[in-house]
Parts: C-alpha cells; structure tokens; sequence
C-alpha cells in the first residue's frame, strides 16, 4: 500500500505544480462553455425540426413532409419524441398509429409556426392536437454536459496515455522496473491519481459555469458525478490501452489524436445525432465519450434517474473493464 | 571469500546481433567489480542482464547462490546510464518516493549525509548540475540499503573535480562492506576503485585480474617518450622499439637506464622527455587494437 501511495503522491505533484497544464484543464472548458454561451445565445436556425414516430414509408403520402426547411426525426419511442417537443429540442412531433396526432409546446414560437404549416399542408381538423409546457433547454443547457466530457476526455486521454509513453521514453519507467514496484500499483496509482484530479476539475469547472450561466440541472448531483467517475475510469482505461507498450511520444499522439478527434465531433457533443446516417449513429456508439454525454445530459436536463441511465453505466462499465484488462495485461515497462 | 553473484555462460542476441557472448565470472562479496570496455562491447547489456533489466538468451545468474529470483531487487540498488525522474519534484520529495518502495530502507538523513544532498534537498531534480544529479542518483540507488550496488557509467560526462568527488563516495559504500559492479570508460576510475577488472570486447571477456595482476602479466617494460621532432634526426634508431603518435615518439624499453644512455649517445635532447609505466588504456589497446572510447 505505501509503494501506491507513493506513486499516486508524486504524480500528484507533479500534476499539481505543472502550472501551465493545470491552468488548461481549468481554464479551456470554462473559455468553451462562455464561449458558446455567447454565440449562441440568440440561437436562430433556419431550419425547423419535426419528430415522427415509427418508419417513414407511413408518412411519405402527406404533403406536410414535401415541405422545405422542415428536418425530419425518426423516433423509435412515442415518449422520447414527446420529451424532446417538451425540451424544445424539437418543434412538433408526429404520429400517425392507432390515430394522427401531434403534439407542440405551448411556450415554443417556432412549434406554433410548424403547426400552422401542419395546417397548411394537410388541414386543420386531420389530426388531434396535444400540448407539452416543458421548459426550453438553451443551447449552452445542451452543450455543458458535452464540454465537460470533452475536457474529461481530454485530460484522462493525453494525462494519462501521453504521460505513461512519456515516462517510458525518458526511462524514469526503467528505473521503476528496478525497484520491487509491480506494474499494477503503478498502473492503478496512475489512475487513481487522474480520476481524482480531473474529478475536482470538473467539479470546479462546473461552479464556475454555472455561477455565469446559470444551467439547468434537473437530476441528481451525485448520479451525475457517479457517472462522470465512471466516464473518467473508462477514458483513463483507454489511455492506458494506448500506453501499455507505445515508447514515441509522437507515434502516441497521433494515436491519441486519432482516438478524441472522431469522439470530438461525433459523440453529440455539439449537435445531436438524431437525424444523421444510422452508420454514424453506430459508430458514435463504439465510444465511451457518446455514452457518458447521453448520461450526462439526460440527468442535466431531463432529470434522469440512475435506472433511466442504466444503459450508459452498463456500457461505460464493460468498456472500462475490458480496456483495462488489455492495458494491464500487454503493459510493458520498457 | 563468498560468492555473491555469479554469472553463467550469459548469451544474449538482438536478432541477429550477438551482444554477450557466453560471458561467465563470479564477484566475492564486498569486492568492486568493474566492466571495461568500448562502447558497443556488451558491458550495459552484460550489468542490465545481471541487474533484472533485460532478459537473457540464456545463462544463468545466482545471487547468494540461488537462481536470481524477484526478491533480487530488495536487495540491489541500480544507478542506470541515463535515467529520467519524475518531473516537478524536489530532491527530497524524490527520495522519500524510492524510499516507500522498498521493504527495507535507509533512513532518508543518512542518505542525504552519504551522497552530500544537503544544499540541494530542495531543489527541484530538473535544476541539477551533472554532478549533483549523479549523487541523487547514487543515493537513489542505495535507499534500500542494498547488498550489491550497480553503476553504469557513473561518473560519465562529470568534470574532473565531480568525478573525484564521485570516487569519495564509492570509496565510502565500499567501506560499509557493499559489492559494486561499475562499467567504466575512464581506465583511472577502474584503477583507483576496483578491486578486480573484466575487461570485455565483442560480447566477450578477454582479460581479467586485479589491474595490477593484468599490467603485470602483460606488461613489464616502462614507456619513454620524447617529441617527435627531437627523435627524426636520430642516426639509428635500429635497436630502439619507436612508434610515432600524436606528435610523440614513445619507446617501449625493459631497461629505461640503458634507452637513455642510447639516446645520450645519439645527442638527443632530453629535455622534454617522460617516462611512464603501462596503464590500463594501453593494456586494452594492446589486447584490442582499439581506443577505449571508441
């Protein structure tokens, strides 16, 4: 126990006094959040969403989806889709089984306006109307569980990952080899020592957003820090997969480059996926960023449960166990 | 005298290259130890593969007379070639890790009086000079105390001065009874603080002996040397064994009276001449036809 205390002390430190890349951990996903907080404050699409429920070849005969600048939305769930009208994150849904009905949000201008182009379209008594009074979720409600993931990412990815191959490439990891430290003490000393240290980051981070912004947080603060732990642990996991045997600090950011900048843009970090091809949808799956923003998101602003995110904590668990098994199994010192 | 490492018939190939060569030897308990040898010998191959570092070939090694096994490193203290530590911490806070490593440990105060640390505990590592970094490394590698204590090239890069400090404190782990396995370009260095030598070339070992027992067998003539410009208009240099190097003209003589007197006969200037015996550096070039720092 001393020699793992040892370690995760001194990688401590070492994290703690590295000023300049503390400073960065701290300081660009808070630059981030303002920044779009900013830019999108006036958020002004051009194009409108419309939800429906069920497959497409049932809807192809109304006029209503010919319509230019209407995005259509295929939802699996009746209730998602009526969550998401709820949350404004979609302008009206349609479905068409047992009977047509649609549903707005009585608070959102530009549902009325899809409505009254549902009207248009294919008039006015054909469907039975509902209404939902959700609050709206701005676009910076949207995007923080995403910025905080990424940075998470970020920080459990290069601090862990680069730093090992660092290590091993200037041969303080031949040094350790010499003494009685075995691979997993220093592993999990290494682990241990980021998921504490990006844990608080993210806990600053996030005073520090919401003293600005204000965002919304509808679920439980400890579901929310549970999961960001176990999104940190897998993303550690994968940084030490990366790790295990690499000795090129540049070979290794590559890799690592390769690994964040697809998770980057296609984990739904900074627009959804619904809507895009079911390739990229598959895809998003395969990456723990995609899962831990889900969860994140859906305790933020839907006020998710930990069984109504049982999926997310299911897959970020099997993913950080089996990356750790590989790293710890094929880890090289030298 | 006990045996506390041995070496057996130690081969070891990268790919095709062969870097140790069958090499065997054994080291007596509280003896100094040193490898010698040009870069490429085998000497780092040969002390990593004794150390636990690098695996074998094959061959085989014995400490206190039991195949090596993972207990060996509570027992040795290693100071590699060139060795990281980690960054942002001071000298201190850098013993005290290595310290928690171990089972059993010296006291961190002894350490920082053994290897002279006190006017630099907190400096951070990064700022070391040279000699400076080779004692934190020097007590890094006997914070557990160890029976046996491996030096790669130690003293290599240090000025002179931070090189006879160096030998001070080797000199005081040898006084505490500790066995030393040091690798060395520096031949003064291998006479003044090893006991025995093994001086190893191609993967293999070519001499071995105490250094004075190795002159001695190969050695018993002196070197006169005189400039080369005072040598060229010499009449006959028939019976006088010259070659002419670096601007010297070096005689190698068993009878160092009587090459005078020939060169008195001769009128050559004795003014600038020297006289010196065979050195360690002369035996390997000698034995190999090359510079030890080649």
């Amino acid at each position: 126990m001393k020699q793992f205390i040892a370690v995760l002390h001194a990688r401590n430190l070492e994290f703690l006094r590295d000023r300049a890349a503390l400073s960065w951990n701290l300081i660009l996903p808070l630059l981030l959040v303002l920044g779009f907080a900013v830019l999108f404050s006036d958020e002004n699409r051009a194009v409108y969403k419309v939800g429906y429920v069920g497959e497409l070849t049932q809807y192809e005969q109304l006029d209503f989806f010919t319509t230019k600048y209407l995005e259509f939305v295929r939802f699996d769930s009746r209730d998602k889709a009526i969550a998401k009208v709820d949350s404004h994150r979609v302008d009206l849904v349609i479905n068409l089984n047992p009977t047509p009905v649609y549903w707005i949000n009585s608070t959102s201008p530009k549902g009325y306006i899809v409505e009254k182009m549902l009207w248009g379209s294919e008039g006015q008594g054909k469907f039975t109307r509902q209404e939902v009074h959700g609050e709206e979720i701005r676009y910076v409600d949207w995007i923080v569980p995403g910025i905080l993931g990424l940075n998470i990412m970020f920080s459990c990815l290069f601090g862990v990952g680069y730093v090992i191959v660092r290590y091993r490439k200037s041969g303080f990891l031949k040094r350790l080899k010499a003494t009685p430290l075995t691979p997993i003490k220093f592993l999990l000393a290494q682990m241990i020592s980021r998921l504490i240290l990006i844990q608080a980051i993210t806990v600053i981070v996030y005073t520090g957003c919401d003293f600005f912004l204000d965002f919304q947080m509808k679920g439980s603060y400890v579901n929310l820090f549970l999961l960001s732990t176990l999104g940190s642990i897998s993303m550690i996991a994968l940084g030490l997969l990366v790790a295990a045997r690499m000795k090129s600090e540049e070979f290794a950011g590559g890799i690592l480059n390769m690994i964040t900048w697809p998770m980057m843009i296609l984990s739904g970090v900074w627009f959804s996926l619904e809507g895009t091809p079911e390739l990229i949808q598959l895809f998003a799956q395969t990456m723990p960023l995609t899962h831990m923003v889900n969860g994140a998101r859906a305790i933020m602003t839907e006020g998710a449960g930990l069984f109504d995110i049982a999926r997310e904590f299911t897959i970020l668990g099997i993913m950080s166990v089996v990356f750790l098994f590989i790293g710890a199994s094929i880890f090289r010192w030298e | 005298m006990e045996t506390l490492l041995e070496v057996k018939n130690l081969i070891k190939h990268f790919g095709s290259v062969e870097a140790v060569n069958g090499i065997s030897f054994k080291i007596p308990r509280g003896r100094c130890l040193g490898l010698l040898g040009p870069n490429g010998a085998g000497k780092t191959t040969t002390i990593e593969i004794m150390e636990g570092i690098t695996e074998a070939s094959s061959g085989e090694i014995f400490y206190k007379g039991k195949p090596q096994d993972a207990s060996f490193r509570q027992e040795a203290g290693i100071q590699f070639q060139a060795t990281s530590l980690q960054e942002f911490l001071t000298v201190k806070e850098t013993l005290n890790m290595f310290h928690q490593l171990y089972q059993q440990s010296k006291t961190i105060d002894e350490l920082i009086e053994m290897c002279a640390l006190e006017d630099i505990l907190d400096r951070d590592t990064r700022q070391l000079s040279g000699g400076q970094r080779q004692r934190l490394l020097l007590a890094l590698a006997l914070v557990n105390d160890p029976e046996i204590v491996f030096l790669d090239e130690p003293t290599t890069g240090l000025d002179p001065q931070s090189r006879r400090n160096f030998w001070n404190l080797i000199d005081g782990i040898k006084e505490r009874g500790k066995t030393i396995v040091l690798t060395t370009h520096y031949m003064d260095e291998a006479y003044t603080l090893c006991d025995e030598i093994l001086i190893v070339d191609k993967g293999k070992i070519i001499a071995e002996g105490t250094p004075r027992d190795l002159l001695e067998k190969h050695f018993n003539e002196s070197i006169v040397r005189l400039p080369t410009d005072v040598t060229e208009n010499m009449e006959s240099q028939a019976d006088l064994a010259i070659t002419n190097k670096n601007g010297w003209s070096e005689i190698r003589t068993d009878d160092v009276e009587k090459t005078i007197r020939q060169l008195q006969k001769q009128n050559v200037s004795l003014a600038r001449m020297e006289i010196r015996k065979w050195n360690l550096e002369d035996l390997f070039i000698e034995l190999t036809g090359k510079d030890l720092r080649n």
